[in-house]
């Protein structure tokens, strides 16, 4: 179980203009300004959930992350993790819990992966039955043979992602932070990053805390999504319910055959919200409510060759989320 | 940790370090190299002391000192500080502090099992050199002798207790690494490792005596090589006792600092 409860976490962050004279000026006075990374959020997770970070650039999602993991003390607010105060970072919370950020490497860089392996083998203490299976899991499920023997160095971005997430989990943590995993990964790797994981979740109950520029990461892992913007909280829950919240219309294409009365095509489209139009396709926007109803109508009016409903883009939900929290916090200051 | 656990530990973290430092094998012979200044310091001044002793120094005097400050820099010498200063600045520190073993247990066995390593073969050159060239020059009291190992290990322990310190001070500000170009200078007068600190000006031996860079490198040698002419010979007591007490000090500055260190990382992030 993870409570945030009115986490708030502020950085001090000295500020100068441009120039020599305020470099020089910033010698003998600084000026400093709040920087409220996190700022209000409170949240619950249940064990074994699979729960997506999202929000722009800055929005306090790694930060979030990293007090959850008790890398960073929270300014206030209270923070609980498998019943542990994070900032402690006690032995027994570390053994639950590990971080994975796509930017930052825990590998020997200098040997092959199967040294850093056993360095975590040692200092997490894991027993050697449990290492021998965990292993034999890992490498099957991550195909990682060919490279826990190649040096760290001699690897692939990809193949390095693996090892890493590989690295993360020797010692089968029930709480995973995972901060970008898939960045700068291929399609397919990203793909096979992501079954890993919900493989992982599934396999052993832990719970998943992930944060990904990649919406498809956050669709095909997080049931639960949790939005941040500005440090605060703008959504938490269903990511369906979110987007259905955001753009309750659904976008549907459709292709009309090439002899359709052009005529009856405007007559169709005029009470209708069309996105796009190019030829004799066309992509609408309907609410929700009004699906059935247009797609007799339309069935009945043209001569249909190809036609389908779908959510609009995470990320077009996304844009109108972040567009819309800036303008409330322009409103509200 | 538990205490049991990080000793069930070190056996694995001193493999790894072995590995390390021979992963490069180009590298691993320049590193060998790298300490061997004293052998410029001794062609330089055995030349000097050629035509007459300098200071009380001859040049028997000389080769028997550089070859011993050669033994004691190879096998005391770390490079933790930069370590520490890379991991600081490119933020991966984070990953280490989310491993239960303290992070200076993992530093000191990484670092340790270099040691032999890198005395590999300069050591056993210096030492033979030693003792078929400038044996008379050492002194034959087997309390000093059996003390030597002893006074290396904490000259070790002193440089890397200052290196922690120096590589702590990452936290706090961007270009730490400016203070390891002031240490070197100091380090070079005042520890002997330029000169003998008896053939330099009173006051900057005077000086010398109170701070750590005497204790991890003339120390040892001042424990073996008889003083010269007119020198009093120090005794057991103010070398090793001294050194002891400058492990105490810099263990605690360093533990200090990095503390401190990361309390702000824990604060500001990296």
């Amino acid at each position: 179980m993870i409570v945030a409860r009115d986490l708030r976490k502020h950085f001090k962050v000295h500020r100068r203009p441009p120039g020599l004279a305020a470099a020089l000026k910033s010698l003998f006075r600084r000026k400093y300004e709040t920087v409220k990374a996190v700022d209000g959020v409170s949240f619950t997770i249940d064990p074994g959930e699979r729960v997506g970070f999202l929000g722009p650039n800055g929005a306090g999602k790694t930060t979030t992350l990293k007090v959850l993991s008790g890398l960073l003390h929270p300014t206030s607010g209270e923070v609980e993790v498998a019943g542990f105060t994070p900032a402690r970072r006690e032995d027994a919370f570390l053994r639950a819990i590990t971080l994975v950020m796509g930017q930052k490497q825990q590998l020997i860089w200098d040997l092959p992966p199967a040294e850093t392996f056993a360095m975590n083998r040692a200092v997490f203490d894991v027993p050697p039955a449990q290492y021998a299976e965990t292993m034999r899991e890992l490498t099957e499920l991550l195909g990682l043979a060919e490279l826990i023997t190649k040096p760290t160095r001699q690897l692939s971005l990809g193949e390095r992602m693996k090892c890493e997430l590989a690295a993360a989990l020797l010692h089968r943590p029930t709480t995973l932070f995972l901060d970008e995993p898939t960045i700068g990964l291929d399609v397919s790797m990203q793909a096979a990053m992501r079954d890993f994981i919900r493989d992982y979740n599934q396999r052993h109950g832990a719970t998943v805390i992930l944060t990904s520029h990649y919406m498809d990461d956050v669709v095909a892992l997080c049931p639960r999504v949790i939005v941040i913007d500005g440090g605060k909280l703008i959504h938490d829950g269903d990511l369906k319910a979110l987007v259905r919240r955001i753009q309750p219309h659904k976008r549907m294409s459709f292709t009309v055959t090439r002899d359709t009365d052009p005529a009856a095509l405007a007559a169709a489209l005029a009470k209708l919200d069309v996105e796009q139009r190019d030829g004799n396709r066309v992509v609408v926007r309907i609410a929700e409510a009004d699906l059935h109803n247009v797609v007799s109508h339309l069935l009945a009016a043209v001569q249909i060759a190809d036609l389908s409903i779908e959510d609009p883009p995470l990320e077009d939900v996304m844009r109108t989320l972040f567009s819309r929290s800036a303008g409330g916090a322009h409103e509200a200051a | 940790m538990s205490a049991r656990t990080t000793i069930r530990a070190i056996p694995t973290l001193l493999r790894i370090g072995i590995a390390e430092t021979i992963a490069y094998r180009a590298e691993f012979l320049i590193w060998m190299l790298t300490t061997t200044m004293p052998l410029v310091m001794l062609a330089l001044w055995s030349s000097v002391a050629h035509d007459g002793p300098f200071r009380g120094y001859d040049s028997n005097r000389f080769v028997a000192y550089y070859l011993l400050a050669l033994i004691v820099r190879n096998l005391t010498s770390s490079w933790v500080v930069w370590q520490i200063n890379d991991e600081v600045r490119r933020g991966v520190l984070a990953m280490r502090l989310l491993r239960p073993v303290h992070p200076f247990v993992a530093y000191t066995a990484t670092h340790i099992s270099a040691v032999p390593l890198r005395g590999l073969i300069v050591l056993p050159v210096a030492v033979i050199m030693l003792v078929s060239s400038a044996r008379g020059e050492l002194i034959t009291d087997p309390t000093r002798l059996a003390l030597l190992a002893p006074s290396l290990a904490m000259a070790w322990a002193i440089t890397f207790t200052l290196m922690l310190a120096i590589g702590s001070l990452a936290f706090f500000f961007d270009k730490s690494m400016a203070v390891m170009d002031v240490y070197f200078g100091v380090f070079a007068v005042f520890s002997g490792y330029l000169l003998p600190l008896s053939t330099m000006p009173g006051w900057l031996q005077h000086t010398a005596h109170y701070l750590p860079f005497r204790y991890v490198l003339s120390a040892p040698i001042e424990l073996v090589l008889k003083p010269a002419p007119g020198v009093p010979t120090a005794s057991t007591l103010e070398l090793v006792g001294g050194q002891a007490v400058w492990v105490v000090v810099m263990f605690t500055l360093a533990l200090t600092l990095w503390r401190a260190g990361v309390r702000r990382f824990e604060a500001v992030g990296a």
